[in-house]
């Protein structure tokens, strides 16, 4: 999960990484009071997960409170490609002597972390990193023995830091590594770590993702998922514990397993050039074990969403086997009676595959229709979509 | 001959108390898998009846290997104390450690990897893998162990049901192995540690390869591919439909930026000489077309 700028804030805060003052605002008269409160000159920032909000007039300096809120009303309700701004966060102003950047991230690649420092921050540092790669400093660290005061200095001096920083900055990336580790983080990124006018070293902005799977020991974590800009239908599976994605398309998709719905959604994709550019409505794994209450939630979200015309189950019967699948289906279409309303093509193979055939076609389901294979099955449920 | 896994394999299962180990080992024992104990810290010393194995229960995998002389693990632990388990494991010396566990943070996996790479003595499978299997010799996780039997294919595969579906579309040929490497952002054994072996292993003579969104592993192993290997390799990627941003199931699973899209995978080991499939069906018959069958 990628946090608000706020709350990166609020975890550098919390672990001793230097930071401005600032409040949250989601109206006008809170904008007003949070500067007010801050005093002097503020910037008031769009609270957005995506970049580029700067150029997008997302964020704005303001001389007093007054102002603030007049900045604010211009902001809030923005849409920065394609995110409403709920939120600004109202930060004091500081003088700015120095722009660097500092981050630490899981290296997916190499499988270990990184730290990337650089004395050019500020701007994107992707560009840093492509047209002047001899700029930002790249310096594996180990999961085991992470970063202790020894390794800070040496990241710091590699990166040619300023003397008069570079004991602040070591500091300040000890406290980034204390983020990283203690709130289960893959990304934390100070842009700009500034030199105020006074010699400080503050991180103006931050951005960190968290790892989800690392909720069962971060219960404050819960707290800092966006249900404001959450999908109703991605909410309601997330509550049946179900793994669903809300796509753009037609055809609604059910599977088990991560990679053979992904597959799903690609063979459907496909067949659909055929009938006009249909496309996948959604993406739903159910799991290894698919019941008649799973199936039959799952079943139930995607008939929930008025964009899909035809619902394409694709079950490969593993440990679950076919026959346990097919009676899960005819179950589900029972609990959901009337509710059932979108042709369903439904596509067994593996364990037990005739009996889990055989029950269906007892079943006789109105809206169920069996097709042998997965590309046959893709392309009858795209057509039943275009109709 | 086979990858990783062959009729000398002896099995211990981290985890075999609990429910979801309990319910494995008993269908690995179904599938032939020898099976010769169970850890379970705490509990050590109870014999545990699965089907009339009697099936002893050891505090540490050191204990356990030990006693019944196990080359191979298999960890169903929860997510909480699965770190504790691999490390365990790694400082028993044991050489296979296969990971199922899904949902363990990474940090913990970037961990209990950079110290099974340390020690330098352990291979981890997974974690969130469905594991490996070596048809009519051994079995470790929770690969349906029926779908098909032994053949020439080597199969790796970073999707549980996607391998599934493979060993299925292939049912009449046959594998020497099939691994379920998983689909988290770190895991023990790549695209890459097969493909090597299944180079190396002679009664191998076509491989297939799964990968899917997220991470640089299939351009990697496109690499790899033209310096290494030489036996015909096939295939497919899933994932070309996903939107940028969002994670599709595995934690690893999530594209972002113009990297790690199933279209820069496809064209990587298309540029590499490797046909890729457009669905798991022709993937599995551009694999016969090659094999002649």
């Amino acid at each position: 999960m990628d946090l608000f700028e706020y709350q990166a804030r609020e975890l550098f805060e919390k672990h001793g990484v230097p930071v401005l003052a600032a409040e949250i605002a989601t109206t006008l008269d809170e904008a007003e009071a949070a500067a007010k409160k801050i005093g002097g000159k503020v910037v008031v920032k769009a609270q957005v997960k995506v970049g580029g909000r700067g150029k997008a007039g997302g964020v704005k300096l303001a001389e007093d409170a007054v102002d603030a809120r007049e900045k604010a009303s211009a902001i809030l309700g923005m849409d920065i490609k394609g995110h409403t701004v709920r939120t600004v966060m109202i930060a004091a102003a500081a003088p700015i002597e120095s722009e660097y950047y500092l981050s630490i991230l899981l290296d997916r690649s190499n499988r270990n972390f990184l730290v990337m420092a650089s004395v050019s921050g500020g701007m994107d540092i992707e560009e840093v990193a492509h047209t002047a790669p001899e700029k930002l400093v790249k310096i594996p660290v180990s999961a085991v023995d992470g970063i202790n005061a020894l390794k800070a200095r040496e990241i710091v001096a590699a990166a040619k830091f300023p003397e008069d920083v570079a004991e602040q900055v070591a500091q300040t990336l000890l406290r980034l590594w204390e983020v990283f580790q203690s709130e289960d983080a893959t990304l934390v990124e100070v842009n700009p770590l500034i030199k105020s006018k006074e010699g400080k070293i503050i991180a103006l902005d931050g951005k960190i993702t968290i790892d989800d799977n690392a909720l069962f020991r971060q219960p404050d974590h819960s707290a800092l998922v966006d249900h404001a800009s959450t999908n109703a239908l991605e909410a309601a599976a997330k509550e049946r514990d179900l793994n669903y994605v809300k796509l753009d398309g037609q055809v609604g998709i059910i599977g088990n397993g991560a990679g053979l719905v992904m597959s799903t959604l690609d063979v459907v994709a496909d067949a659909g050039k055929k009938y006009g550019g249909v496309q996948p409505a959604n993406f739903l794994d159910i799991g290894g074990g698919a019941s008649a209450q799973v199936m039959a939630d799952g079943l139930s979200i995607i008939l929930g969403d008025s964009d899909v015309k035809s619902v394409f189950v694709n079950v490969f019967g593993g440990i679950t086997s076919c026959d346990a699948v097919a009676t899960g289906i005819v179950q589900a279409l029972e609990l959901l009676g009337s509710k059932a309303t979108k042709p369903i093509v439904v596509r067994l193979e593996g364990n037990n595959v005739v009996q889990g055939r055989e029950i269906l076609a007892k079943a006789a389901h109105r809206l169920v229709e069996q097709v042998e294979t997965m590309d046959g099955a893709a392309d009858r449920a795209a057509q039943l979509a275009a109709k | 001959m086979a990858i990783f896994l062959n009729e000398e394999s002896i099995l211990i299962v981290q985890g075999m108390t609990g429910s979801e180990g309990t319910k494995h080992t008993r269908r690995m024992l179904a599938s032939g898998t020898k099976i010769l104990g169970g850890v379970t810290p705490g509990k050590g010393g109870q014999l545990v009846d699965i089907d009339g194995h009697q099936l002893p229960v050891f505090n540490t995998v050191a204990e356990a290997m030990s006693a019944t002389g196990a080359n191979t693990s298999v960890v169903f632990v929860p997510p909480k104390f699965a770190k504790a388990a691999v490390i365990d494991a790694i400082d028993a010396l044991m050489p296979l450690v296969v990971v199922i566990t899904e949902g363990i943070p990474v940090h913990d996996a970037a961990s209990f990897y950079a110290y099974s790479v340390s020690k330098g003595t352990t291979r981890i499978i997974g974690p969130n893998c469905p594991g490996l299997i070596s048809p009519g010799k051994s079995n470790v996780g929770i690969i349906p162990a029926n779908i098909t039997g032994a053949g020439p294919i080597g199969l790796v595969s970073k999707s549980g049901t996607l391998t599934y579906q493979m060993m299925y579309e292939l049912r009449e040929i046959g594998f020497t192995t099939a691994v379920g490497i998983g689909g988290d952002p770190v895991i023990g054994t790549t695209h890459i540690d097969a493909l090597r072996a299944f180079q190396d292993d002679p009664e191998t003579t076509a491989i297939v390869m799964i990968g899917e969104i997220g991470g640089d592993a299939e351009e990697r192993a496109a690499a790899f591919i033209v310096q290494y290997v030489t036996k015909p390799v096939i295939a497919y990627v899933a994932g070309f439909t996903a939107p940028e941003g969002k994670t599709m199931g595995h934690a690893g699973a999530i594209v972002s930026g113009s990297s790690g899209t199933a279209q820069a995978k496809k064209d990587a080991l298309e540029a590499a000489g490797v046909q890729v499939g457009q669905t798991p069906s022709e993937t599995a018959q551009l694999l016969r077309d090659i094999l002649g069958r």
